[in-house]
């Protein structure tokens, strides 16, 4: 999982374009959201082509999006249960 | 000579293109012509201490846009108390086809089909703009014109219609093409002060 | 004595309900939708989604022009080139250039559906080469101001939606400081992959029939069309004893300044608009009968814009949208919508919001559901783009 985890931080700061920011300054538990790294509704878009690109998870429904979003824990950990690749 | 002194006060502009950038006459940026828009953008975006995180997540047009507006509304508003009515006129000839292109590749292929939202939000030129009113909260009116060439007798005619006679007013006015590396933005400000004094030829000029 | 609208003496008009404008007023009337299966374009959204189609193929739409068939036209070329060429009929015009005449015309595909097919060609084949040059959203206005012999003025705006309504007012702008004599204004745009597949990746789409201002919407159905309608300065309205089908009485754009896809809560930009707009028209919030709204059945649009007209308007006026009839027509939308308002005027007739059945939880408002008859004198007509562009616009009934 912590491989997952580092691996994801990656990917957000690369798929997001969020440059001025390192795998460092992203917590496991802080709010990817709203506050914390502030991320915005096409960013959720782009997170679910992400899941579907990269892990084979088809994820439709945007209210269970929302959890699954809701801080790197609780991505890795939806991952990992759902990942087909 | 006097009458040049007058105009530039009156005039104000921001011109960047092939990695320099010139604001007011001043050459005050002149990177090596060899790098990127993506580096060349970083510089600017550091140079001016933007400190917007958004601007990272722009298209390249949008970049270009919001940095030259940057450039050109900071200084403005240092001489110039900001007024509640600001509009927005920009123009250029490729449209948003450096990003349909790239937003393109990602639904060519069949089997490797994942089209990206984020590209596609910017494939319409006017998100330029909206990325500008996002920043400053700017409400004014906005338009956004595809042409040939840069046509100041256009943008002229159409800011005057939103400024008529109302003092507290100004249009954001230009041009902001983006065609891969091939960039160019010009981008001035029309108020009812400068109607009389500057015409579309000093403009033209300033274009060149 | 400068009057303080722009008059309108022609229109026409291309839709998934109808040819021209007879076929669309008859289809309104009657709940006749456009909407139903693609079957132009080959995307693998095809079994999934409901689009506003015009059923003829490009070479049937050459074909109604008597264009030459070697010519490349794009599609939206040739939606633009019949829905132009009406308006001017329409308007009873016979020679372009007895006055100072220009075309303002909106789109945000141009030539893209061409382009999607041709573009991987292009290097190779000097046939696909052709397509991708009129790729350029300026060159399909070009060619349709080459179609209208309309060499004075032409001019492309390219603000998504709200393009079309964009174009009106600039024309009204021009009239009004008589840098034209009359102006044809309005849009364009067809179907492509490259909206379909970049609207479904933004999760906007719906599987159904669209719901306006329904709590259960789910999304927007795209759709394609053209239309234009001729404004005339005074001069040539008293010279050529023109009939004034309506006037533009009001206008007005605003930036929402909140996201580059989405919408205020509150609707601050369309707040904006329409509140400019009624005061340029000079009337009372009171003095409009009817609302054609934007209402493109996103969850996020219509909270938006119902937020801003309860905000305005107490009691709110009679309002729907249309676009369960004929799809979401992108930048054509602000003409297409322009038409339906002044048919509406003209008839005294609301067109109903189709699919609703129950109000949105947040805000208790509901649009009109059947044909209904009413005395109309100024309708307002809403149209809000992608990057915060929204427009509002006022017609007047000339009386």
């Amino acid at each position: 999982m912590k491989e997952l985890k580092e691996e994801l931080k990656n990917k957000i700061i690369e798929e997001l374009n969020l440059g001025h920011l390192s795998v460092q300054d992203i917590s496991d538990s802080d709010p990817l959201f709203k506050e914390g790294l502030g991320l915005d509704s096409i960013d959720a878009l782009e997170l679910i082509v992400m899941l579907d690109k990269d892990y084979g998870i088809k994820l439709n429904d945007p209210t269970k999006a929302r959890k699954v979003f809701e801080s790197i824990e609780n991505l890795a950990s939806y991952i990992n249960k759902n990942r087909l690749r | 000579m006097q009458e040049l002194k007058k105009k530039q006060n009156i005039f104000h502009y921001c011109k960047i293109e092939k990695n320099s950038v010139l604001l007011n006459d001043k050459l005050i940026i002149s990177e090596d012509k060899s790098i990127l828009f993506s580096e060349f953008s970083k510089i600017l975006y550091q140079q001016i201490k933007l400190n917007y995180p958004k601007f990272f997540k722009m298209d390249d047009l949008s970049k270009l846009a919001l940095i030259t507006s940057e450039y050109l509304l900071t200084n403005y508003f240092k001489k110039t108390k900001k007024p509640n009515d600001i509009s927005i006129i920009l123009s250029n000839k490729s449209s948003s086809l450096n990003t349909d292109k790239e937003f393109q590749k990602t639904i060519d292929n069949k089997d490797n089909y994942f089209p990206s939202p984020s590209l596609f939000v910017y494939t319409l030129p006017n998100i330029s703009i909206g990325e500008i009113c996002i920043r400053h909260k700017f409400t004014g009116g906005n338009i956004f014109f595809i042409s040939e060439n840069f046509n100041s007798k256009l943008i002229n005619e159409y800011a005057s219609s939103i400024i008529k006679n109302r003092k507290n007013s100004i249009v954001l006015c230009g041009w902001v093409d983006f065609n891969k590396d091939d960039f160019k933005a010009f981008m001035y400000i029309a108020s009812v002060n400068y109607f009389n004094k500057i015409t579309t030829n000093y403009i033209d000029q300033l274009f060149k | 004595m400068r009057k303080n609208f722009v008059s309108i003496t022609g229109m026409g008009i291309i839709s998934s309900i109808g040819d021209n404008l007879e076929e669309n007023l008859s289809a309104l009337i009657n709940k006749k939708v456009g909407l139903d299966q693609i079957s132009h374009i080959n995307t693998i959204h095809k079994n999934k989604i409901k689009v506003g189609e015009i059923k003829h193929t490009n070479n049937e739409l050459i074909d109604l022009l008597c264009f030459n068939k070697n010519e490349n036209y794009s599609r939206t070329e040739l939606l633009g080139s019949i829905a132009a060429k009406e308006a001017i009929k329409h308007s009873g015009i016979k020679s372009i250039d007895k006055f100072k005449t220009g075309l303002i015309s909106a789109t945000s595909v141009g030539g893209m559906v061409r382009t999607e097919k041709f573009y991987l060609n292009s290097n190779s084949d000097d046939n696909s080469k052709n397509y991708v040059k009129n790729h350029h959203a300026g060159r399909s206005t070009e060619r349709i101001a080459d179609t209208l012999n309309i060499t004075d003025y032409i001019s492309t705006i390219s603000t998504a939606c709200s393009s079309a309504a964009n174009a009106i007012m600039l024309g009204a702008r021009m009239i009004k400081s008589k840098k034209l004599d009359r102006v044809i204004v309005g849009g364009t745009d067809s179907l492509a992959k490259f909206t379909i597949n970049g609207f479904n990746t933004l999760m906007l789409l719906s599987e159904k029939e669209c719901m306006p201002f329904d709590a259960n919407r789910n999304g927007l159905n795209l759709g394609e069309g053209a239309a234009y309608l001729v404004l005339e300065s005074e001069e040539i309205i008293n010279k050529e004893k023109k009939k004034v089908l309506a006037n533009i009485s009001g206008y007005a754009n605003a930036n929402d300044a909140f996201h580059q896809t989405g919408s205020s809560d509150k609707g601050n930009g369309a707040f904006i608009a329409i509140n400019k707009a009624i005061k340029s028209a000079k009337i009372k919030k009171e003095d409009i009968d009817y609302i054609n709204m934007h209402g493109t059945a996103t969850i996020n649009n219509d909270l938006s814009e119902g937020a801003a007209i309860k905000r305005i308007f107490d009691p709110i006026p009679p309002f729907s949208s249309t676009k369960p009839y004929t799809g979401h027509t992108l930048a054509a939308a602000g003409a297409i919508e322009a038409v339906f308002s002044i048919l509406a005027l003209n008839n005294n007739t609301i067109f109903p919001n189709l699919n609703f059945k129950n109000k949105m939880p947040e805000l208790n408002i509901s649009p009109v559901t059947e044909i209904t008859q009413k005395n109309l004198k100024n309708v307002l007509s809403n149209s809000f783009g992608f990057g915060g562009n929204c427009t509002a616009l006022i017609f007047s009934k000339n009386e």
